[in-house]
């Protein structure tokens, strides 16, 4: 829960409020200009009505410099970003071949391998030039190679399930096994805050959707009792099939997943469990293999685990663990196994590679190096980040902190004043993040060295107090381990 | 269950290792040729000692790469259009572009024929939907006239037709200009899925509208997965400005997900830029689609299914078993004989229990500019053999 105080709400609610009026207004100056111009589009409706794209016209297209801003070299921890300019007043933005030396602090790169590594890269190649870059097949048709069966049993025995199988793609993974496993007459019952393919998943399947407040596992276990009691909707006849599906660690909030007590109350109901460990597989753990090892929680107790290869293991693809049976059904079953181009050849040997480097088979300690490191640097950045006084969110031990911004002029001050000091950060808005909440979030690598966290948090602080964001006191010299939110005061209100 | 796919041990080209063998690969939609082309692997190594592998981020949060950027530049210059996106995933880029558009109460006239991809899209979207006869045009004139008679006070209301341009299921091609007169009479927009003739159709391979002689911008959304002609993967869609600009904040399968791996974006640079220095590889394609057609036009129990210029060469049988279940089991042992007696690598073409076509199932042939004359002459004696033996 995010406690807001109450002149920061009401003047996130003003700002928010002007912004629209100012939009309707200039929308209305709009629509009078157009009808003095006729278009050649006669008979058709337009492709974009009224107000669905109203929040990109006004308000995104104002802040448009600070999303999607292009790099010219790999994603490490120092890379290179490409200038741009606008003439229009943010409308269109031009690249320049001018590019300015940023410390990422944006990317998903929580183990070091997003860059040409020593031990990764000459085998990739190798792999290459022996399969080429695509396989232009389906894995049913012509496109299982080697590689494939080799990456399959690879995962299968990091992750701790008897098999798995690997998709070209982490969203389609999600939105593709679930209208699998589950259809009319079955229940999904998905955390509040879960991933846009996990929605896209649970809708296209069918099924019935209910959603359990985030990270609550006794309002979990409220709705499972509600919903066994009641029945499928109309019929009232017992549920096929239920499942539970939550997230290892939760991209925007930076939270680990409560797993050992969902999984006890799954157990008492006899629903099934989903977990979707796209951001803690590799990243934590004291062998890197997520949520379950770092949490104590047998993996034999979760039905179907779904990881992605994109964030820790510097490649791209997702996977489906799960016991033998469910896996062979994938196969036959799964859309996206029988239809779409199987994953690039080179990149299954990037995630082969980087597998064997985490487990140290290559002969080096590199492995246990980088999570070790990995560990040490979010602990150290979140604790000096909270003793200067910022708001931040997500548990011990998770790479992603969250710095909570709210009002919607700081998002664009927060993000260009950084990027002036050459330090490159990520500010979300809606609609990845509810309306008032806006932050900025930090994603922590292995590689990034005590210099670098020292220079960034540095600029954050000297950024931030031009900016006026230390919503807390700063705390200079009292210890404070495993924080939770401070108590709230008497003027603060809560939001969830 | 039906067993396991049989294992490469090579990359797919148009002769690949099976089990120690040396089969003629058939299986692999690799039209141009260009699988272990050398132009292509030297870009990609360089983009790999470059960018490394993965993009480690979505396109909105620094996952944006110069040659994503340069990608979509030369695409949208090669096929004369304003601009175009880029998909990590082939099959993703229709459904994750056709909700973008289409919201509840929207109309859609879509080919009973068409692939997973689009009826996922289609069901997400929401929108009421009508299916016509697979390619048939008068089946889609009396749709249009029916639903614009139903609905003739809706202004606000949004109609599309989606067809693709060569059908992965039966290897039919769409007739183009037909279709735009419709879409000008009845005014609706047409969704174009380009996956199989982009490279292929045309004198210079720009695809279906080439052929057809269709101005590209009478059609409003171009979309095309990459994992065929360019041997990369991903996909890319096309259209005008607003389309585009409209699709980058809007479509959840670009904005939620990690951008497609630097080295594939820059093989694809330079697929079209081969492409466009040697127009002959469509010709060479187009010849031996011919020799093909030819060889198998009299084989005994099957039968083509597919357009004489399409690149798929679709064969099904002549007397179905009555049930699809058998049918697919009967072409699966033709297509198991056919690889381990006579070293032709096929496969009959498999279905998801989600997957909604009505079209029968059939062996499918992907016909590549590399393969030689021999290569061809030798794949039709062998299916006529194993066939005769199979069918009786």
């Amino acid at each position: 829960m995010i406690t807001i105080p109450y002149l920061t709400a009401l003047t996130t609610y003003f700002s928010y409020g002007l912004l629209f009026a100012f939009g309707q207004f200039r929308d209305f100056f709009r629509n009078i200009f157009d009808w003095w111009h006729a278009s050649n589009l006669e008979g058709y409706a337009p492709i974009c009505l009224g107000l669905e794209d109203f929040y990109i016209r006004r308000l995104y297209l104002r802040i448009q410099d600070c999303f999607g801003r292009p790099i010219a070299s790999a994603p490490d921890a120092w890379f290179d970003v490409v200038e741009r300019y606008s003439n229009d007043n943010n409308k269109t933005l031009k690249r320049t071949d001018k590019i300015s030396r940023c410390l990422n602090l944006g990317s998903y790169n929580y183990l070091g391998f997003a860059a040409a590594d020593e031990y990764c890269t000459p085998r990739v190649i190798d792999s290459l030039c022996r399969f080429s870059a695509s396989t232009c097949s389906t894995r049913v048709e012509g496109g299982t190679t080697t590689l494939h069966k080799e990456l399959e049993e690879c995962v299968a025995n990091f992750v701790g399930k008897p098999a798995a199988v690997v998709f070209g793609m982490g969203y389609v993974t999600n939105s593709a096994i679930l209208p699998v496993i589950i259809g009319r007459g079955g229940l999904i019952i998905s955390d509040s805050l879960n991933h846009n393919s996990i929605v896209n998943g649970a809708r296209g399947s069918g099924a019935t959707i209910r959603v359990f407040q985030h990270n609550t596992p006794s309002h979990l276990e409220k709705v499972l009792r509600e919903q066994i009691a009641d029945g499928q909707p109309r019929t009232h006849r017992p549920w096929k099939k239920i499942i539970v599906v939550v997230e290892g660690i939760y991209s925007m909030e930076g939270e680990l997943c409560k797993l050992p007590e969902i999984i006890a109350i799954c157990k008492k109901y006899k629903a099934y469990v989903y977990l979707d460990e796209a951001h803690s597989i590799g990243a934590v753990g004291k062998t890197g293999r997520g949520v379950c090892e770092l949490l104590g929680v047998d993996t034999a107790d979760v039905d179907i685990m779904m990881g992605t290869f994109t964030k820790s293991f510097g490649s791209c693809g997702g996977y489906i663990a799960g016991s033998k049976e469910l896996i062979q059904y994938l196969k036959y079953t799964c859309p996206a196994h029988l239809y779409a181009t199987s994953i690039s050849p080179p990149a299954a040997q990037q995630i082969i590679s980087s597998i064997k480097v985490i487990l140290g088979e290559d002969g080096s300690s590199r492995g246990a190096q980088k999570l070790a490191r990995i560990r040490e640097n979010s602990n150290f950045f979140r604790s000096e980040l909270q003793k200067m006084g910022f708001e931040v969110l997500g548990d011990n031990d998770s790479p992603i902190m969250p710095i909570m911004l709210y009002n919607p002029a700081k998002i664009p001050a927060f993000s260009r004043e950084c990027l002036k000091q050459n330090v490159a950060v990520v500010t979300v808005a809606f609609p990845a993040t509810p309306l008032l909440l806006a932050r900025a979030r930090i994603c922590i690598s292995a590689s990034h060295t005590k210099e670098d966290l020292l220079k960034a948090l540095e600029v954050i602080s000297q950024v931030g107090d031009m900016v006026g964001i230390k919503y807390f006191p700063a705390e200079p010299k009292k210890q404070q381990q495993d924080q939770q939110q401070p108590q709230p005061g008497k003027d603060t209100i809560k939001l969830d | 269950m039906l067993s396991e796919p049989p294992v490469l041990e090579s990359a797919a080209g148009p002769h690949t290792i099976i089990n120690g063998k040396e089969v003629v690969n058939f299986a692999s939609a690799n039209y141009l040729g260009f699988v272990g082309h050398d132009k292509l692997l030297e870009s990609c190594t360089s983009a790999l000692e470059k960018y490394g592998v993965g993009s480690c981020g979505p396109r909105g949060f620094y996952g944006t790469i110069d040659v994503h950027l340069d990608c979509e530049a030369r695409i949208a210059n090669f096929l004369g259009t304003h601009d175009s996106i880029l998909y990590s995933y082939g099959l993703s880029t229709l459904f994750s572009a056709i909700p973008c558009f289409c919201k509840k109460g929207d109309i859609i006239v879509v080919d009973e024929g068409v692939h997973w991809g689009i009826q996922n899209g289609l069901y997400l979207s929401r929108s009421t939907i009508v299916y016509f006869k697979h390619n048939d045009m008068d089946s889609l004139e009396k749709t249009l006239e029916k639903i614009t008679a139903l609905n003739k006070r809706a202004k606000k209301l949004r109609r599309y037709i989606v067809v693709e341009s060569v059908y992965q299921n039966s290897g039919q091609i769409a007739p183009l200009d037909k279709i735009i007169k419709l879409k000008e009479k009845y005014r609706f927009r047409v969704l174009l899925d380009e996956t199989n003739s982009f490279g292929v159709l045309g004198r210079t391979g720009r695809g279906l509208t080439e052929y057809c002689g269709v101005p590209i911008e009478k059609i409003d959304i171009v979309t095309a997965a990459m994992g065929h002609a360019l041997a990369t993967e991903g996909g890319f869609c096309t259209g005008s400005a607003r389309v585009i600009d409209h699709q980058r904040l809007s479509s959840s399968g670009y904005v939620f997900s990690a951008s497609l791996p630097p080295y594939l974006a820059s093989a694809a640079i330079t697929a079209i830029d081969i492409l466009q220095q040697n127009p002959d590889l469509t010709s060479k394609l187009k010849e031996n689609i011919a020799i093909l057609w030819k060889g198998l036009s009299d084989i005994r129990g099957l039968s083509i299914a597919s357009n004489p210029e399409s690149p798929i060469v679709f064969l099904v049988l002549e007397k179905s078993t009555g049930s699809m279940k058998s049918d697919l089991q009967l072409l699966e042992d033709i297509a198991d004989r056919a690889l381990k007696q006579e070293s032709i690598f096929v496969m009959a073409s498999k279905r998801s229990t989600l997957d909604k076509c009505p079209l029968p199932v059939g062996i499918r042939l992907f016909v590549s500019s590399a393969h030689s004359e021999f290569d061809l002459l030798k794949a039709c004696e062998s299916l006529k053999r194993v066939a005769a033996a199979m069918l009786r």
